[in-house]
């Protein structure tokens, strides 16, 4: 009887181990699903995400003349961020695999240092994975001083697989204001 | 007697409950036409279509599922001295009722996934529309080759007085909006949308879209608009304390008419340059800046200057609003950074601020008697270079 | 050893002491259920002042702050106060009847998940005190209105959260580890009551997404306090990350509070038919392809974010894919009706209620995973409707029933049948006019959560709020009837119900202390 007790007593203690584990790796899980989801979005696009600086080579800028894709540009600032901001042109055509500089403009109207961050976002979403950018101001963070304005560079193709029903994407950025969370920590950015 | 009785009653209470019921459920439906609109795009009717072709396999459904139900409870009675059966499984029944569901789902999916596809295409655009959130307002910036124009909020216009119950309400009450939408109609209109702060979301009913407004990316949606009209919708995502009251207004007008109100709006643009050079006396300021401050500073700050402490600070003998002018002037134009506080540098044209920060120097129990005008806010924005 | 122990504990121990240390699966099954009752109390009283905001247009009793707080601690005090504790309850009073065990496997800590729960509501409920004000993010807490611009009670709020997941995960770690080990003799798992079979699913269901919710809050908690950019867009976050983790909780969620209704409702309909339950074995794989089903749906609550079109699709079929087994589930009950013997006391006339009124919600599910037809119906009061029907005249009405169905097996009494009777009449219609409006108002644009709305909606909104309190005020007369049965009334025989089946009623009424000290032998 004892025995059968203690038996007993050890599936039990092995069904609650079980279970605490399994509550445990859920609680990773939940944790798993940041990465996850970021994966999922650079395959599909999900969002306009975008990935982050292209290393391209030769073989990935041969300019398909025959075909032209608008590519059009949005700036945005987040609410009380105070910065002057706006792409310098409105839009451009391209040839996919045609390799183009562009130019954002910004400038800090206050009386303070501000670190900002410019967040990328690209529609129609299936194409954000189609726009390379080999060289972004959205890549650092931007330092201005007080008054200081900057005219940001951003490089960029259009893969030649982009899916031929698209003939115009935009190209958003959003600007965050995050000098509170470089705060003390300011002097290790560089402004570019 | 006393059981006859309350057995009586109990009669009495189901046969009025079902009479109700019966009653109300079509009276209901066919009340004053509520019912999802039909709109004024293909993509709305063909919505309204599918949404109607399920209610109806649904109602279908119920007339078959309730009307065993209904049969059963009637006829089974054990009052009516009805006898249990005994079976308790059937594996033709089950593989019956599993497998017609299914068909019915697949009915339902093909004329969904049509819809769906189309609702996705927003390319072949012929106008383009950054739809911004704010709380608790919209922006509007039209995309235009040569670039953003003509940019303008669309707030709500519903005095306070027909919210709070002073006067009677207007016909479009919570509905309206200082300055509407406008759009081309028989136009391929593409709208993308982002917010300022928290998520929103921008819905037409009329034209069956609704987008969500997310910080930090765009979506993209569209419409092709068949009839002139106002359309009014609503912002659907919880953004905060004025949520309810954010709407949507629209106005749809011929591709010859929006072409003439595009220029009209572009000649305004430029005709606000002028009339930031323009003398303004202190009484013009605070008269201006009060229609400034009742659009953009009574939610926070509230109609009488008090604000709505410990989140939104009073204005009425703050440090700020009676302190130096260059602060005040600086927090409306850069905002303050890990507040509500918005920076209204970029979103107000030099009259509005210069007009709202005299108006709150010298009203709201406020009078230090000083003014700032459009010119030397125009300074303080360049001068920083 | 168990058996050793009871020989010189027959009955409870005296005064508070019992109620603070008690690891009796009786004692802590009537705390839940009480706790839960008092939660349902307070949640109503906020979704009175909703109503009573909505009555009229315009603003008459309630800032939209304040209004915002309301919608939030409702959902916040019904999903995690009201709903979930009363089904723990029950399954703490009813498994271990059911299979024949003498308590649960874990009974102290099966004390301390109970005991935890009062200061987690506690903690929540204290900061409709604070100057700060109540959680106002809504239930779903979308960030970053509930991170970067929520008020700072919220980490009341998450810590809140904290200790009710953990009292859940708990709770659910006790019902597995007892319908695991401690099953009688013969009561093979084919063989155990419905109810049984849905708690043990349900508390999969829990274990494998309670901590995910965990998770979602911990996040917040890091982005609030640390500095994180989990859901800020600023640091490389994604606010829409926020909605996908907690949609991936908050579906299983809607099934752990509808599974173990589909429980009751499949032991009290065979009850009074007096015929075995229709399609048991059947009942038995719906409930579990509900369950998986409820891991790969959680987008259909996204469809306006703007997933691709395939995600779209994807979330579309498999949504309506849950009609499936849903759709077996009503048809096995109906046809355990058909051709039976059948009797209208209290309990039934709630499970009946229960079969029309889920499958309505069912039907407005079904139009709701129609992606085309969600960017209409998304966030508008056709949604409210939606999962109140799911929700009310499901969940509750089920939590209800069992409760009817039971209390003469608890108390050893009967209840007032024409009390009962008149309770369920007034819950029934009061319910029907209080949503059933809201579908219409939902359709015809209204959206939800919000203080006041246009003029077209005025009627509906009138007809709901005076439903709502109809409904709202009937729930003290069921307060009544259990005050009332618990101190006396007709003695109730083992069996109570002439149809009853299954080893709960071969104890007596009430229940003893301590019941199955030897288990029985299932044939």
């Amino acid at each position: 009887m004892a025995n059968k007790a203690d038996q007993h007593q050890t599936s039990l203690g092995r069904t609650v181990a079980k279970l605490g584990l399994a509550a445990a790796g859920m609680f990773a899980f939940g944790f798993l699903l940041v990465p996850l989801y970021d994966v999922f979005c650079e395959i599909t696009g999900l969002n306009g995400k975008t990935g982050g600086r292209y290393e391209y080579t030769e073989s990935d800028v041969i300019v398909d003349e025959s075909r032209q894709v608008i590519v059009q540009f949005t700036a945005s600032n987040n609410a009380g961020m105070s910065w002057e901001f706006r792409p310098m042109q409105s839009q451009i055509t391209v040839h996919p695999g045609e390799l183009v500089e562009v130019k954002y403009y910004a400038r800090n109207p206050t009386g303070e240092r501000m670190i900002a961050q410019a967040i990328p976002s690209v529609v129609p979403f299936k194409s954000a994975d189609y726009l390379h950018k080999t060289e972004c101001f959205c890549f650092t963070q931007q330092v201005l001083e007080a008054g200081e304005e900057v005219e940001m560079p951003l490089l960029f193709f259009v893969d030649r697989d982009l899916p031929k029903d698209v003939s115009k994407m935009t190209l958003s950025y959003t600007l965050f204001d995050v000098t509170q969370n470089f705060a003390g920590k300011g002097n290790t950015l560089s402004a570019n | 007697m006393l059981p006859t009785i309350k057995k009586t009653v109990n009669k009495l209470w189901s046969r009025a409950a079902l009479a109700v019921l019966a009653t109300m459920l079509p009276v209901l439906g066919l009340a004053a036409g509520m019912n999802m609109p039909e709109g004024v795009t293909e993509i709305s009717r063909a919505t309204h279509q599918l949404h109607m072709t399920i209610v109806w396999i649904c109602v279908a459904i119920g007339v078959v599922v309730y009307g065993v139900l209904i049969f059963s409870l009637i006829k089974y009675r054990k009052s009516k001295g009805a006898v249990p059966a005994t079976f308790h499984h059937s594996t033709k029944a089950e593989i019956i009722w599993t497998a017609i569901p299914f068909l019915i789902l697949i009915g339902m999916a093909i004329p969904a996934t049509k819809v769906l596809t189309q609702v996705y295409d927003a390319s072949e655009s012929e106008l383009d529309i950054l739809i911004t959130g704010y709380q608790w307002r919209w922006q509007y910036r039209y995309l235009t080759e040569e670039g953003e124009e003509v940019a303008f909020f669309s707030n709500l216009s519903t005095p306070d007085e027909q919210i709070y119950n002073q006067v009677e309400k207007g016909e479009n009450y919570l509905l309206e909006v200082d300055e509407p939408l406008v759009i081309p109609t028989n136009t391929k209109v593409r709208f993308l949308l982002t917010s300022a702060d928290v998520i929103h979301s921008w819905w037409i009913p009329e034209f069956a879209l609704k987008k969500d407004a997310i910080p930090g990316f765009i979506n993209e949606s569209w419409v092709k608009v068949e009839q002139p009209g106002v359309y009014r919708g609503q912002c659907t995502e919880l953004c905060g304390q004025l949520h309810g009251f954010m709407p949507v207004v629209v106005n749809a007008v011929e591709p010859a008419e929006f072409e003439a109100w595009f220029a009209e709006k572009q000649a305004a643009a430029a005709a606000i340059a002028e009339m930031a050079n323009q003398d303004w006396t202190l009484e013009q300021l605070v008269a201006e800046g009060q229609t400034v401050y009742t659009t953009f500073c009574v939610a926070c700050h509230q109609a009488n200057g008090q604000g709505l402490p410990p989140a939104f600070p009073a204005l009425t003998g703050s440090p700020i609003t009676t302190g130096p002018i260059e602060e005040h002037i600086n927090i409306v134009l850069n905002g303050r950074p890990g507040t509500a506080m918005a920076a209204y540098g970029g979103l107000l044209n030099p009259v509005q601020l210069a007009a709202v920060i005299t108006f709150e120097r010298n009203a709201l129990g406020n009078s230090v008697g000083d003014m700032v005008t459009p010119v030397e806010i125009l300074q303080i924005q360049q001068a920083a270079e | 050893m168990a058996t050793g122990h009871d020989d010189h504990h027959h009955g409870p121990a005296k005064g508070i002491t019992r109620w603070l240390y008690t690891t009796n699966h009786k004692d802590i099954g009537s705390m839940y259920l009480w706790f839960s009752f008092a939660m349902f109390l307070l949640g109503g009283t906020f979704a009175l002042v909703i109503r009573a905001e909505l009555f009229q247009p315009g603003l008459q009793f309630v800032d939209p702050n304040f209004f915002n707080q309301m919608t939030t601690m409702h959902g916040l005090v019904m999903v995690f106060g009201a709903v979930m504790p009363a089904f723990v309850g029950l399954a703490n009073w009813m498994i271990p009847l059911m299979i024949g065990a003498p308590d649960m496997a874990l009974p102290r800590m099966n004390n301390w998940s109970f005991w935890i729960l009062p200061f987690a509501f506690a903690l929540l409920a204290s900061t409709l005190f604070m100057e700060a004000g109540a959680p106002n993010f809504g239930w779903t807490f979308y960030a970053p209105l509930s991170t970067t611009y929520a008020p700072s009670t919220v980490t009341f709020f998450i810590f809140a959260i904290h200790i009710m997941g953990a009292s859940s995960i708990m709770g659910a770690i006790n019902i597995i580890a007892t319908i695991q080990n401690l099953r009688a003799p013969g009561m093979t798992y084919m063989k155990m009551p419905l109810f049984v079979w849905t708690w043990l699913i349900t508390a999969y269901l829990l274990i494998a997404v309670m901590p995910v919710l965990a998770g979602v809050v911990t996040m917040m908690l890091f982005d609030i306090h640390f500095g994180t950019s989990f859901f800020n867009a600023a640091g490389g976050g994604d606010p829409v990350l926020f909605q996908h983790v907690f949609w991936f909780f908050g579906h299983p969620e809607v099934y752990i509070m509808i599974l173990p209704a589909f429980g009751v409702i499949s032991e009290i309909v065979p009850t009074f038919s007096r015929k075995k339950l229709f399609g048991y074995d059947s009942m038995v794989y719906a409930t579990s392809s509900i369950a998986f089903l409820s891991f790969i749906v959680w987008a259909h609550h996204m469809f306006t974010t703007g997933m691709p079109l395939a995600g779209e699709l994807f979330f579309m079929y498999a949504t309506m894919l849950i009609a499936v087994p849903t759709g077996v589930k009503v048809f096995n009950w109906v046809t355990t009706m058909f051709k039976g013997s059948i009797t209208f006391e209290t309990p039934m006339l709630f499970a009946i209620a229960f079969v029309v009124l889920f499958t309505c919600g069912g039907f407005t599910g079904l139009m709701l995973s129609i992606a085309p037809a969600d960017f209409q119906y998304h966030d508008t009061y056709f949604v409210v409707a939606h999962f109140h029907y799911v929700l009310v005249p499901g969940a509750v009405f089920s939590i209800m029933a069992a409760v009817y169905y039971w209390l003469p097996k608890w108390t050893g009494n009967m209840y007032d049948e024409n009390l009962g009777r008149l309770h369920f009449w007034l819950s029934f219609i009061g319910i029907n006019i209080l949503f059933f409006p809201q579908h219409f108002l939902g359709l015809a644009g209204m959206p939800r959560r919000i203080p006041d709305y246009a003029l077209q909606f005025a009627d509906f909104n009138m007809i709901s709020s005076i439903g709502a309190f109809i409904f709202g005020f009937s729930q003290l007369l069921f307060l009544f009837i259990v005050i009332k049965t618990v101190k006396g009334g007709k003695k109730a025989t083992a069996e109570v119900w002439e149809g009853s089946h299954g080893l709960e009623w071969t104890v007596p009424s009430p229940a003893p202390y301590h019941t199955f000290s030897t288990p029985p032998v299932v044939k």
